[in-house]
């Protein structure tokens, strides 16, 4: 399989190659493949298998990016892809501080992503394990229907070449199981969700996926809307998470560059309660999103941003580095080969408590434990810093959890959360996320329902 | 012209022989979707325009179905070898007792044109494209000092789709997209703060002469610049008046997701054996509307080469139909309505929205607000989500107001709003006279992006919960 990264190495450097005086050429190049098993009902829904490739070149002259890319490696195509770029080159700004990045001696701290096993894993088992994911999620409760179960893996392949010296290429695979949950009870239906991922499907924990599933959807069962009131959120792993995520914009070096953060000219200050270390470490192989290299090829580092609340600093890609006069954390994201890159956190995570959630809830007096939040793309705003999201869970009373509720909202300020965090747990949990989890509880939030 | 006739995709004969391998394993039914699609963008940010790019996305996806399993395969290889691996892959993927031989008759390509494009992007040159942006940069800065970042961005595409299957569907569309986004930050008292504005279109360059660009940023400046004199939005249940146009994601969220017949099928829709039912106020009227020419979610063919159609879900607060794609139609012996959609050649098609919305009712839009005593005036709604089975939903405000005494006075900080679909159908109470289609969205499912429209008249549900954090 080596042979097959080479090759996408060569297509990267022969574009390169044909750099002209006075320019500077990326070009990345990838090569992809899926497959999707859903079984409803005992039976196979869908299989999906499929391969994809393509190449993204960048092309600055002058101070002004242009950029082009083509879904394939057909050699006239990507002729006509570095032509494109050459061509939007001149539609730029001139902008001093655009420029590819350039080699800083960083060395990448060597992690494994290609698991074998997972590579030669036989499709029919793949099939089995799914649907032993249904059955074991239909064994547990009676009331509970399984919408689907799901399993996905895929593999890709990248090499990155630009005339700055920068030559990387590698290649990861991964996957996970999911199973979604219906719970009936009368007229009503709650819903659940359980995953598991894994280097390899061998360690999928089913048995805990399908739990997590059903607890989810039954717990929900008979859930009422709760009245309006200031209260304290214990905030599930899986939502610590999303909480988490959001922050990743502010701490943005372009964003802090452009104005865009509510965090710029506040490094130094205390932005958060003293037990808040947060830091972005792609380096730890626990992380879902750990990497060697970030999306310009400079090698993946770790970096503390928020240190027991004080804030010591932003993610930078070298654009961003540049632009604020300092070095690139290696932090320069990519979506793939259809887009140039961006910056921001590859692998969010905090310096986790001791506690677990059940000795979290026990010093709660009066609050709601939220197992599930929507609507984070609707209703929060990294840059204001206004939260408020749609949320469902349980209340908390005397340091026990009671009644389910639903159709309410949660809200604060970013600002204000960070300062209001009262306990972090230490029952950290490495989910598909850019962010790990572990539960959090917060005080003052504002709860809307009737 | 309204097409450009090109020389078809791939030939029609190696499309018969790849329909043909599709069914070789036994299936009975196969399918293939051939995209080209090629995209401009631009964007500027921070007085810059930092980057055009050119993206070129090409490739076939292949569907079999035998019995109740899909086995779907995918390729960037048009070329015959291409895509007859890609038929073998779907096949044995799909695989039900012996195949034999199944050849396709094909009938001429069919055509079902909805959109008149007069200026095709492509023949736009790109400094034009260009030069909007920074015309709405200039517009949107010239609001007011307070104005401290404006981002701006352009985008087209041209998207040539063909579908063949089995059954003799053989069927082509060329959708052409144009658009254009501002957004600015305004810095004051309160902090910053965000206003958005887009516009986007099923046509071509001619958007352009239709509308103006510096009217489109200045709007988004001028939300940005009234949201610094914004206090917190209120906490817990009161009367919600949406304005006409964006407010139909409401529509979206509380019934349109709940009306897809793939989630109705499995039991995970509140709306799930209503038919025929009383299922809103009799004010409301659901049409989903692919054919609405010009609208961001109109098509000409769905991505199963069915022709778009017009289809009434909920008619005077009565369930009437769900929205159906091939498969499920299938199940339930009755026709397809033109909402198989996909988000390109690499993903499977399913049930999906095209253009929604509501119907007029008869009251002045003025009067609804005079009518509301104490409330919340959302002017321009964001994104929302929805838990189909339990029917609760959540959509952003972006531009809200507090209504007090009949009258909207001071603007409120963002927010999202929770309901339960269909207890806000059955509240709503005051439906307005002044219909208009919202900015251009993309619903999102089951991890697939497509463009859709929404749209509504001014409209008053008696009892919302709006998220704020003010008691």
């Amino acid at each position: 399989m080596s042979n097959s990264v080479d090759d996408l190495q060569v297509i990267a450097d022969r574009v390169v190659a044909q750099a002209l005086h006075g320019e500077q050429i990326e070009a990345y190049v990838s090569r992809g493949g899926e497959t999707a098993i859903r079984i409803y009902e005992g039976e196979l829904e869908h299989f999906v298998s499929a391969q994809s490739e393509g190449v993204g070149i960048r092309v600055i002259k002058d101070g002004r990016t242009g950029f082009a890319y083509a879904g394939t490696l057909d050699p006239a195509a990507i002729a006509e892809v570095l032509a494109d770029a050459r061509d939007n080159v001149s539609f730029g700004t001139a902008d001093e501080f655009a420029g590819l990045a350039i080699p800083d001696g960083v060395a990448q701290i060597p992690q494994k992503f290609w698991d074998e096993e997972l590579a030669s894993f036989p499709t029919d088992e793949k099939i089995a394990l799914t649907k032993e994911l249904e059955k074991l999620t239909l064994a547990i409760d009676s009331r509970v229907r399984v919408d689907e179960a799901n399993y996905d893996d895929g593999w890709g392949e990248v090499a990155v070449a630009t005339t700055t010296g920068i030559r990387e290429s590698g290649r990861g695979n991964s996957c996970y199981v999911s199973v979604s949950t219906l719970a009936d009870d009368e007229e009503e239906t709650q819903t659940g969700f359980g995953f598991s991922v894994g280097d390899s499907p061998k360690e999928f924990k089913l048995q805990r996926a399908a739990k997590e599933a059903v607890e989810r959807a039954t717990r929900l069962l008979g859930a009422t809307k709760p009245p309006s009131k200031r209260t304290t959120v214990v905030l599930d792993p899986y939502v610590t998470s999303q909480f988490i995520s959001i922050l990743s914009s502010t701490l943005n070096g372009e964003n802090v560059a452009k104005g865009r953060s509510f965090f710029a000219d506040r490094l130094g200050d205390q932005v958060a309660d003293p037990r808040f270390t947060l830091m972005d470490d792609p380096t730890n192989p626990l992380a879902y999103t750990a990497t060697d290299i970030d999306g310009e090829g400079l090698a993946a580092r770790r970096n503390v941003l928020i240190e027991n609340g004080v804030l010591k600093k932003f993610v930078h890609s070298s654009y961003s580095a540049r632009r604020m006069n300092t070095v690139s954390t290696g932090n320069a994201t990519r979506g793939g080969f259809n887009g140039s890159p961006g910056v921001g956190c590859l692998a969010m995570q905090l310096v986790p408590g001791y506690q677990s959630q059940e000795e979290l809830i026990a010093g709660v007096d009066d609050g709601v434990l939220i197992q599930m939040v929507s609507g984070l793309h609707s209703g929060v705003n990294p840059i204001s810093g206004d939260f408020s999201t749609g949320a469902s869970g349980m209340l908390i009373s005397n340091g026990t959890i009671g009644a389910p509720v639903r159709e309410f909202t949660i809200a604060s300020t970013l600002q204000r959360m960070l300062q209001d965090i009262v306990a972090i747990g230490g029952d950290v949990d490495w989910l598909p996320s850019r962010a790990h989890g572990m539960s959090l509880v917060i005080r003052d939030v504002t709860m809307s329902g009737t | 012209m309204n097409t450009r006739l090109d020389a078809p995709m791939v030939d029609p004969e190696v499309i018969a022989r790849v329909l043909q391998k599709g069914r070789s394993t036994g299936a009975d039914f196969s399918e293939i979707y051939v995209e080209d699609k090629r995209t401009t963008s631009a964007g500027l940010d921070d007085g810059k325009v930092e980057q055009v790019t050119s993206g070129r996305d090409r490739g076939a996806g292949i569907r079999v179905i035998a019995g109740d399993t899909t086995g779907f395969a995918h390729t960037s290889d048009l070329s015959e070898r291409g895509l007859l691996a890609a038929a073998e892959a779907a096949a044995a993927a799909a695989k039900q007792g012996d195949g034999g031989v199944h050849t396709v008759a094909l009938q001429p390509v069919f055509r079902h044109p909805v959109n008149t494009i007069k200026q095709f992007p492509d023949t736009v040159a790109k400094s034009r494209k260009v030069e909007l942006l920074q015309r709405a940069n200039q517009a949107a800065r010239g609001v007011s000092g307070a104005i401290v970042q404006v981002s701006a961005g352009y985008g087209d595409s041209i998207k040539r789709i063909l579908i063949a299957n089995s059954e003799g569907v053989f069927s082509a569309d060329e959708q052409v997209r144009t658009m254009m986004r501002v957004s600015a930050i305004a810095n004051g008292d309160v902090g910053m703060q965000t206003g958005y504005n887009s516009l986007g279109h099923t046509i071509g360059f001619e958007l352009f002469d239709e509308h103006d660009v510096e009217e489109l940023a200045i709007r988004a400046a001028e939300q940005a610049i009234t949201k610094l004199k914004s206090r917190p939005a209120p906490s817990g249940a009161m009367q919600v008046v949406i304005k006409q146009g964006s407010g139909g994601v409401l529509f979206h969220e509380a019934c349109g997701h709940g009306l897809e017949a793939d989630l109705v099928g499995k039991g995970s829709s509140v709306y799930r054996g209503k038919m025929g039912e009383l299922v809103a106020s009799p004010l409301v009227t659901v049409i989903d509307d692919g054919t609405m020419a010009g609208e961001w979610g109109a098509i000409g063919v769905d991505d199963e080469g069915h022709a778009s159609q017009k289809n009434t879900l909920i008619e005077n607060g009565i369930l009437t139909d769900y929205m159906w794609d091939y498969i499920r139609a299938r199940n339930e012996g009755r026709k397809q309505s033109g909402n198989g959609r996909r988000q390109s050649y690499a993903d499977l098609p399913m049930v999906r929205m095209t253009n929604t919305f509501v119907t007029n009712g008869s009251e002045n839009p003025d009067d609804i607000i005079r009518a509301t005593d104490n409330g919340v005036y959302v002017a321009k709604l964001g994104g929302g989500q929805v838990d189909t089975a339990s029917g609760d939903f959540v959509f952003g405000m972006v531009e809200a107001y507090l209504i007090e005494n009949g009258e909207i006075t001071e603007p409120l900080r963002e927010g999202n709003l929770i309901g339960n679909g269909p207890q806000v159908l059955k509240d709503i109470d005051l439906m307005g006279n002044d219909f208009a289609m919202g900015g251009p969205g993309t619903c999102g499912k089951d991890g697939q992006g497509v463009p859709v429209g929404d749209g509504c008249p001014t409209l008053r549900v008696k009892s919302m919960t709006i998220g704020g954090t003010a008691a």
